[in-house]
């Protein structure tokens, strides 16, 4: 008797897998230790959505009740007297100051960020590299706090000659005119701004870089490509989608920055039109410098204006990723 | 217009790894010349030598004269990025930039000299796409990217691509030996066309192919592992498949080696 019969005639008759057992199997869960790894991952994946609901309705009720007692226009009053009866306030100003500040830091801090990665992956001599990147990584770890307080001390007291030469030279556009008050404006809050998201963009754009693969490099090359037509042919479009990404992180970091604009800027609720006229004010700042005083009724009011906040940062990126799929045939993900 | 090669003593460095030593060879204009030999006996080193392509990795640096007819790559005041022009290169996986359509990657060696006219760049896309043997399966998707089509069509896009800006050679390092036997196949017959206009060196690890493609074959081999590579004998290739001068040679083609 051979061996197969053997062992067919040994095994009872199976009964055929139920609906339930072929769909783990499929997703080859069947034994023990995938079966746990599966279910932790996927409880990892509930949980997230859970506690991103979680908030979505806690911040959505607490706002739902203030704006039902707000006498203003939330969307356009230019006020926050919250503890009026009734109060009145909107977040115009805010949404203005948030925006503003996030453009100038993020105009500021492109293009030196991907600079810098660029010149690490493909400039630097590999002894130079290493400690920069170092020093970059220190200065993402560096508090908020820390940053506010050297950018109210020094950067501050030595803005006045760079908004006269700007009053000077560009006053003209009227963005960029300056009446001679303190600089604690947003400028001065968009570059610190900057500095501050200035690490986390140059450090994801320069692992995107150096993963840019050596045969699309080669090819450039071989075509009689010069190291910055390298760079231009290969090494940007590849990098494009995680320079976007790396770009959102930290515009993610600028919309959401609290203390640092708090320490730098001399808020008021109205909007100036310069970058370089003190004023004007952003979300997160407005919720610290006003939540320790506020009553139960100005609490609400600053979790609408924090609802406000988390809906430009979800537009924000999905924005990015509408960019970033509208060209995915033309990524590097599929080379 | 087509040019002669002319090796003289060339050695290769990784660092202070020597990686082929002491290389001499002329190559005729218009002509297939095959590199055949083991692994790591620095046939693909030599290749990228002849373009100045082995100074890119770091570390490499090279010894002796290459003469494209009479004008040395390695002489003094010689840019190695207008060497890199006059002699292109196709590598072993086939490598269109991604981010391109099919249009600009046949186009991007042009770009690089300066040819913006779109109605030049047509012509000349056309031409090579057409050289390349390419054309007919990809009119109609000239602006689809170059990701998107088979293996041996990214290779004949790149093929066409390198051949875009006229070099005077025209360099292919083991093209075929990411792709199936019939893409093999059109490449082999591509290559038998692009002779009438292009010196071609290719280096492949198929001694079949050598044998189908080109009119010269050169052997290298090294004596140990570590040690430097070698060319052991270059010959026409009727002579080398028959009846080489060098045991070597014909130990490695009847493959009683190792």
């Amino acid at each position: 008797m051979d061996i197969s019969t053997q062992t067919t005639d040994a095994s009872p008759p199976t009964p055929p897998p139920t609906e339930a057992e072929r769909k783990r199997a499929a997703r080859g869960a069947t034994r023990p230790g995938d079966r746990i790894f599966l279910g932790l991952t996927r409880g990892s994946g509930i949980l997230l959505l859970v506690i991103m609901a979680a908030m979505a309705v806690f911040l959505t009720y607490r706002a739902s009740l203030a704006i039902s007692k707000d006498h203003g226009n939330f969307l356009t009053t230019f006020e926050w007297n919250t503890n009026l009866n009734p109060p009145v306030f909107g977040i115009a100003v805010l949404a203005f100051g948030t925006v503003v500040s996030s453009i100038v830091a993020m105009v500021l801090a492109v293009p030196i960020a991907v600079a810098i990665a660029l010149f690490l992956t493909h400039y630097a001599p590999r002894k130079l590299s290493g400690p920069i990147a170092y020093v970059i990584d220190l200065l993402a770890a560096v508090p908020s706090i820390v940053y506010g307080l050297w950018g109210a001390l020094i950067l501050v007291p030595h803005m006045q000659g760079l908004y006269g030469w700007l009053n000077d030279y560009f006053g003209w556009t009227g963005i960029l005119s300056w009446e001679g008050g303190a600089p604690r404006a947003m400028l001065t809050v968009g570059i610190l701004l900057a500095i501050m998201i200035l690490p986390i963009i140059t450090n994801v754009s320069r692992e995107v870089f150096r993963q840019v693969p050596q045969m699309h490099e080669e090819a450039a090359l071989a075509l009689g490509a010069t190291r910055w037509e390298v760079v231009r042919m290969a090494v940007l479009p590849f990098g494009r989608s995680g320079v976007i990404s790396a770009s959102m992180l930290g515009l993610g970091r600028a919309l959401g920055e609290t203390m640092a604009v708090a320490t730098v800027l001399s808020p008021s609720y109205d909007i100036q039109a310069s970058l370089l006229d003190p004023g004007g004010g952003t979300f997160a700042q407005n919720i610290a410098s006003k939540f320790g005083e506020a009553t139960e009724q100005g609490r609400d009011a600053l979790i609408a204006s924090g609802l406000v906040l988390f809906v430009i940062t979800l537009v924000v990126n999905g924005a990015a990723r509408a960019i970033i799929a509208r060209r995915k045939e033309y990524s590097g993900a599929n080379a | 217009m087509a040019k002669r090669i002319d090796v003289s003593g060339l050695t290769a460095y990784y660092g202070s790894h020597k990686a082929i030593e002491d290389i001499s060879m002329t190559v005729e204009p218009r002509s297939v010349t095959a590199f055949i030999g083991p692994s790591g006996c620095g046939k693909s080193t030599f290749l990228r030598t002849l373009n100045r392509m082995h100074e890119v990795t770091p570390g490499g640096r090279v010894e002796g004269k290459v003469l494209l007819d009479d004008e040395d790559l390695y002489g003094a005041g010689i840019d190695p990025v207008s060497v890199r022009r006059e002699v292109g290169m196709v590598f072993q996986r086939p490598n269109p930039f991604p981010t391109m359509s099919i249009f600009d990657n046949v186009a991007a060696g042009l770009r690089l000299n300066g040819k913006f006219k779109k109605s030049e760049l047509n012509d000349v896309v056309e031409k090579s796409l057409k050289g390349a043997n390419l054309w007919n399966e990809v009119k109609d998707r000239l602006n689809k990217p170059g990701s998107g089509l088979s293996g041996g069509q990214q290779q004949r896009l790149c093929i066409a691509r390198a051949i875009a800006v006229e070099p005077k050679v025209l360099l292919m390092d083991e093209p075929c030996s990411a792709l199936d036997p019939i893409s093999t196949l059109a490449i082999e017959d591509l290559i038998g066309e692009l002779k009438e206009r292009f010196t071609i060196v290719i280096v492949t690890h198929n001694m079949q192919q050598a044998a189908r493609v080109s009119d010269r074959t050169a052997f290298f081999n090294l004596s140990a592992v570590g040690q430097p590579g070698r060319l052991i004998e270059i010959d026409d290739t009727e002579r080398i498949f028959s009846n080489p001068s060098v045991q070597a040679t014909e130990d490695y083609i009847s493959g009683r080696f190792g």
